[in-house]
């Protein structure tokens, strides 16, 4: 299986990555005890992983050609879409919906609050990727600054809340209102822009929302935050902590079923199918008699009003907010999500965004290479599944073969 | 006026430094059309390296003019083999991808670039050794123009012209342009793209890495972040000029590095970025393909 050359290969690639590791790895120097020290062993250790990760590659590699000779493309095709086949038959839609309603229900009774403040976290980012799925993967428009919506609904509810006593409840619709409008006042310039100038636009609209809230003081105290921030109040009546805790996660889990109503009603309407057809051709989108300019901008505003709204939840359930909590980093998780479940595609944001935030929560053992995981697992699935892990079914016809 | 030349040639150095890096990422974006988000990084590890030589070499005695070739020579060597690899691994496999997914590969190259550099280093700030030594450069004007920004300016202006020659001149750069205008057409008439499209990765990351060094021995510290805020201001700075065109990028990059530089004298250092972002979105709401950039043609 492993001829000589392959093996020849493997190993001239482990030298060449200890070549490229050396001075990082190797070498630690400390500039005021001006101390060197050599780390021999990581040169030893990069080499023999490197040389373990190649064969593990050409290993698959290996056992899929071997696989792609013993069945014919079209199986792997129809095995690759299996959720879609189980969504498309009713009895077995709503056996999942079922299960998966059940183990939402009973899941914050079966483990910690520590696990359910967990799942929250994730169950927002998965309304946040379908958010962001309305602006990227519908409608084309790469947005990098998607965090800066969020940053507006949760500063407008800890704002709200500390100058004018207003509730969680009340806050709810202002925040995504807020977000949404501060997505058409970002829409409506960048709307002649395309593809990367977007992106670059965005970003940068992002990093300044997060500057002024930095170094704005009177307005937003800072980098030090807002804190004591009041929790979702239930009719007035007082709840302790876990109470809460359980209460935020009913609340999210409620409104993350709104949000896949309402996302996956939009994809089918008149003005979701103007979103594809934008985000294919805008020329003929145009020619077609669609309004550009309205397109762009509903997709922005609701692409943040979710975003808003999901600030809003977060301020709620941390008590605490500081602009450190809404980096590019943030928006690039949040763009992971959408293009790693698989762009357009509803499921595939779900997966997507369980998968990226619990995989790093649960890794919490190896805490220190969490990071270093997340950013390999991101090149690595877009090298071997760049249509994401879920793709999206479109509505084709297929002519049938003659044999 | 003293004040103001201060400003003028902090603004430059600041610049010129942008256009090192903003170079890497519009050769790039010129040639397969991709922003290389991990390029930033590759500046933070030619920092790194540099860093790492030019401190062994000091403490076991060399001179002063070897340190500094030295570690220059190291920094481009690794930053460009990291470049390199990067392309191997995280973008070729994606040639014929949907747009978003090498920009994601990239985002996720960046992600692990800097925990890596964490992980192996530190994540403390470590004091940079100064490599351009202050000294006494046409005294009056001396304390208003310092000796870095001079070696700065001068440093860049060099790589830029050879650059320009390699590009206009040579071989490699005529193979270079025909790939950026069309990638088929250049295999067609026998261009290896492969290897032009390494060649522009090498070029663009040992031009980071000489940028990385001189803002390290600047600035005189460095920490595995610092790769990240760099990149987008050279991002910036190459969209501001029109990326994909090199006189834009440096055009751009010099007009950034001056805002930003009279903006924390003049105004407020508290919102020196805010003033380079500001800009930016001002100057693409008038000329949306940046300011030397090719307006896009659109196929029906």
């Amino acid at each position: 299986m492993f001829s000589l050359n392959e093996l020849k290969k493997g190993a001239l690639i482990s030298l060449w990555f200890v070549f490229l590791t050396f001075p990082i790895m190797v070498i630690k120097v400390d500039p005021i005890e001006r101390i060197v020290q050599w780390r021999w062993t990581n040169a030893l250790m990069v080499g023999i992983g490197t040389f373990i990760v190649y064969c593990i590659i050409q290993f698959a590699k290996y056992r899929k050609s071997l696989k792609s000779t013993e069945e014919s493309e079209e199986d792997s095709k129809e095995q690759a879409s299996f959720i879609h086949k189980i969504l498309a038959n009713t009895k077995q839609r709503n056996m999942l919906f079922m299960v998966l309603a059940a183990i939402i229900l009973i899941f914050p009774h079966l483990f910690s609050t520590y696990q359910t403040n967990i799942m929250t976290t994730a169950l927002m980012y998965v309304v946040l990727g379908l958010g962001l799925n309305i602006v990227v993967g519908m409608a084309g428009l790469l947005d990098l600054g998607f965090v800066a919506f969020y940053a507006v609904g949760a500063y407008s509810y800890a704002l709200l809340n500390h100058h004018f006593g207003l509730g969680f409840w009340e806050v709810l619709p202002i925040g995504g209102g807020l977000a949404a409008i501060a997505g058409i006042l970002l829409g409506y310039p960048v709307l002649r822009l395309r593809g990367d100038y977007l992106a670059i636009v965005t970003l940068g609209f992002g990093e300044i929302i997060r500057l002024v809230l930095e170094n704005w003081n009177e307005f937003s105290k800072g980098p030090s935050g807002i804190s004591n921030i009041s929790r979702p109040e239930f009719f007035g009546i007082e709840m302790s902590l876990e109470m809460s805790i359980l209460y935020i996660y009913y609340i999210m889990v409620g409104f993350m079923i709104f949000t896949i109503f309402v996302v996956n009603r939009l994809q089918d309407s008149r003005l979701g199918r103007a979103w594809i057809a934008l985000r294919e051709d805008e020329i003929a989108c145009q020619a077609m008699g669609i309004d550009k300019q309205k397109t762009k901008l509903t997709a922005f505003s609701l692409g943040a009003f979710w975003a808003g709204i999901v600030g809003v939840i977060f301020a709620a359930k941390t008590t605490f907010i500081n602009p450190a909590s809404f980096t590019f980093l943030e928006s690039a998780i949040i763009l992971s999500i959408v293009v790693l479940g698989g762009m357009g595609s509803i499921v595939g944001v779900i997966i997507g965004a369980l998968v990226l935030i619990l995989m790093p929560e649960y890794l919490r053992a190896l805490s220190e290479y969490r990071m270093l995981a997340f950013g390999a697992i991101l090149v690595m699935m877009m090298v071997f599944r760049p249509q994401g892990l879920i793709a999206n079914v479109r509505r084709t016809y297929r002519f049938e073969k003659n044999s | 006026m003293d004040y103001f030349i201060e400003l003028l040639f902090s603004g430059l150095s600041r610049g010129a430094i942008y256009a090192l890096i903003a170079l890497g990422y519009t050769m790039v974006y010129g040639i397969i059309g991709l922003i290389n988000f991990a390029h930033g990084e590759i500046y933070m590890i030619g920092a790194f390296t540099s860093f790492i030589v030019a401190t062994v070499l000091s403490i076991y005695g060399f001179p002063l003019l070897a340190i500094v070739a030295l570690a220059g020579v190291a920094a481009a060597i690794w930053a460009a083999s990291y470049g390199l690899t990067i392309e191997k691994i995280a973008y070729k496999p994606l040639r014929h991808a949907p747009r978003l997914s090498p920009l994601i590969s990239a985002i996720g190259m960046s992600i692990f670039l800097q925990n890596y550099v964490l992980l192996a280093q530190t994540s403390d700030f470590l004091p940079f050794p100064e490599l351009i030594p202050e000294f006494a450069f046409m005294e009056p004007v001396a304390h208003i123009v310092g000796s870095s920004d001079l070696v700065i300016l001068v440093t860049t202006a060099v790589a830029m012209l050879i650059l320009t020659y390699v590009i206009k001149f040579t071989r490699l750069g005529k193979a270079m342009r025909a790939t950026a205008q069309d990638r088929t057409m250049a295999m067609l008439v026998g261009i290896n793209v492969n290897n032009i499209i390494s060649a522009t990765f090498i070029i663009g990351s040992a031009l980071a890495a000489i940028g990385g060094l001189l803002i390290a021995s600047h600035i005189g510290q460095i920490n595995f972040y610092i790769g990240f805020l760099a990149g987008i201001k050279a991002f910036t700075a190459a969209v501001l000029g029109g990326i994909g065109s090199i006189p834009g990028a440096v055009l751009g990059s010099l007009i950034l590095g001056l805002t930003e530089s009279f903006a924390t004298g003049y105004v407020s250092s508290d919102y020196e970025d805010v003033f380079a972002f500001s800009l930016l979105v001002l100057i693409l709401l008038f000329k949306p393909s940046g300011l030397l950039g090719k307006a896009e043609t659109q196929k029906v």
